[in-house]
């Protein structure tokens, strides 16, 4: 008769101008619910200034055994880091 | 120790592992961390269900002894500190059961096995806190020995494991050293206080050594374990670090240690002790301890009379949810 109450990813911003952090997942009935739980549960020590909380079956995730196809061909593009190009001490900071 | 006693497998030499098997010990080797929907040996996920069911359980039944004393603390001050401390050991409970879950094993699963008795919970909470010194002992030693056994598990293979750790060992030292505080204050307190602080170090002193387990040198579980780096020291390793550790700390406060065989063994750069009563330990695991059908039972009254509150809530859930789809149908 009892059904478990649904899973959550909670993110939190720590500080004003941060991004969200994935922080952890907790279970709650409702998303309500949900972010007081988290309040408790991921910010006892002050730890955030807002709170996101998205149901667990809602996110899509990439397969680990697709890590090589979807990350790969960047690793031939070495020219995307300014390091790559040598410019001369003459020229100064750039 | 908050995990005792968890059952591995014998350890594979690398001609007995699959091709699979062997990538996976590569990884760990090289210090990667394996996170939930990667592949791993069943084993692997087995023990750290285990395992880690077992830490948490441990969290959320060892907030029953130091809540026995939540009413009673001498001061408003220590009352809030208990209190946030009770806090937080619930909430360790909560970061360790979602790793455990990631493993494929849901939350009611993980509590209907504390429940019917199937996973265990560390033997310490079996014992009465029967006094307020009690509770700065638990804090001093119980959560000691804890955060003995945590700080290296930060390293553990296992990412949700490793991440849950993290967060709580944020957190523990302020347990212990509330705990610390607590005795601070009774030893330098009134005679009677004193000797309230010594009876407390004498009740917990042994039950605190029992945390680690028994020794397991030899244990081929253990050697499973460390080489999935799911354990990282020996049981013995770590109960030895944590006499050398707490011994100049009971000298501090001028209590003894109540083992007539403790003594500074200057070759080993560490204290010789008394092994603990390993068949008290035994009874305790196996249920008979003092305090163990009351932690139990009120584990498992929480959990039933807390059903009709639980269900009331989806209700309400699912309600709200109907009535917001309905509202949007009208509105299109
Ligand atoms: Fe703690």
């Amino acid at each position: 008769m009892s059904s478990e109450w649904p899973l959550w990813e909670v993110f939190i911003r720590g500080q004003h101008g941060l991004n969200h952090r994935h922080v952890g997942s907790l279970h709650a009935p409702d998303a309500e619910m949900a972010i007081k739980n988290a309040r408790d549960v991921y910010t006892r020590r002050n730890e955030g200034v807002s709170i996101w909380v998205v149901k667990s079956v809602d996110i899509a995730a990439s397969s680990p055994s697709d890590k090589g196809p979807l990350f790969e061909p960047s690793n031939s593009k070495v020219y995307r880091h300014p390091t790559f190009f040598s410019i001369p001490d003459e020229v100064g900071h750039m | 120790m908050y995990a005792q006693l968890v059952k591995s497998e014998g350890k594979k030499s690398a001609e007995e592992m699959s091709p699979e098997e062997r990538a996976f010990q590569d990884r760990v080797d090289r210090g990667e961390k394996i996170e939930p929907k990667e592949w791993m040996p069943e084993g692997y996920r087995k023990t750290l269900i285990r395992q880690i069911g077992q830490h948490a359980h441990s969290e959320i039944v060892g907030q029953l002894p130091e809540g026995n004393w939540i009413t009673r603390a001498p001061t408003l001050e220590r009352k809030a500190i208990l209190l946030a401390k009770v806090q937080d050991e619930a909430g360790h409970g909560l970061y360790l059961y979602c790793a455990a879950e990631t493993l494929g094993i849901s939350r009611d699963q993980l509590l209907d096995k504390l429940h019917d008795g199937s996973m265990k919970y560390s033997s310490i909470f079996n014992y009465p806190t029967l006094t307020w010194a009690d509770i700065g002992a638990v804090g001093w030693l119980v959560d000691g020995a804890a955060i003995m056994n945590q700080v290296p598990l930060q390293k553990t293979s296992f990412g949700p494991y490793s991440r849950a750790m993290i967060r709580i060992c944020k957190e523990e030292s302020f347990h212990q050293r509330q705990g610390y505080d607590i005795m601070m204050k009774m030893a330098q307190g009134t005679p009677e206080q004193k000797a309230m602080a010594q009876d407390a170090l004498n009740r917990f002193w042994s039950p605190a050594l029992m945390m680690f387990g028994p020794s397991d040198k030899e244990s081929v579980h253990s050697a499973q374990s460390m080489a999935w780096k799911i354990k990282i020291d020996t049981n013995d390793e770590l109960r030895q670090k944590f006499v050398d550790q707490t011994v100049p700390q009971a000298e501090y406060l001028g209590l003894s240690i109540p083992d007539p065989n403790l003594k500074w063994n200057e070759e080993k750069k560490g204290y010789d002790f008394s092994e603990p009563d390993w068949t008290e330990f035994f009874e305790v695991i196996a249920g008979n301890g003092p305090c163990n059908r009351e932690r139990l039972g009120a584990r498992v009254k929480a959990w039933e009379d807390g059903a009709w509150f639980r269900d009331a809530l989806v209700a309400h859930a699912e309600k709200d949810a109907a009535r917001r789809a309905a509202a949007r149908v009208a509105a299109e």
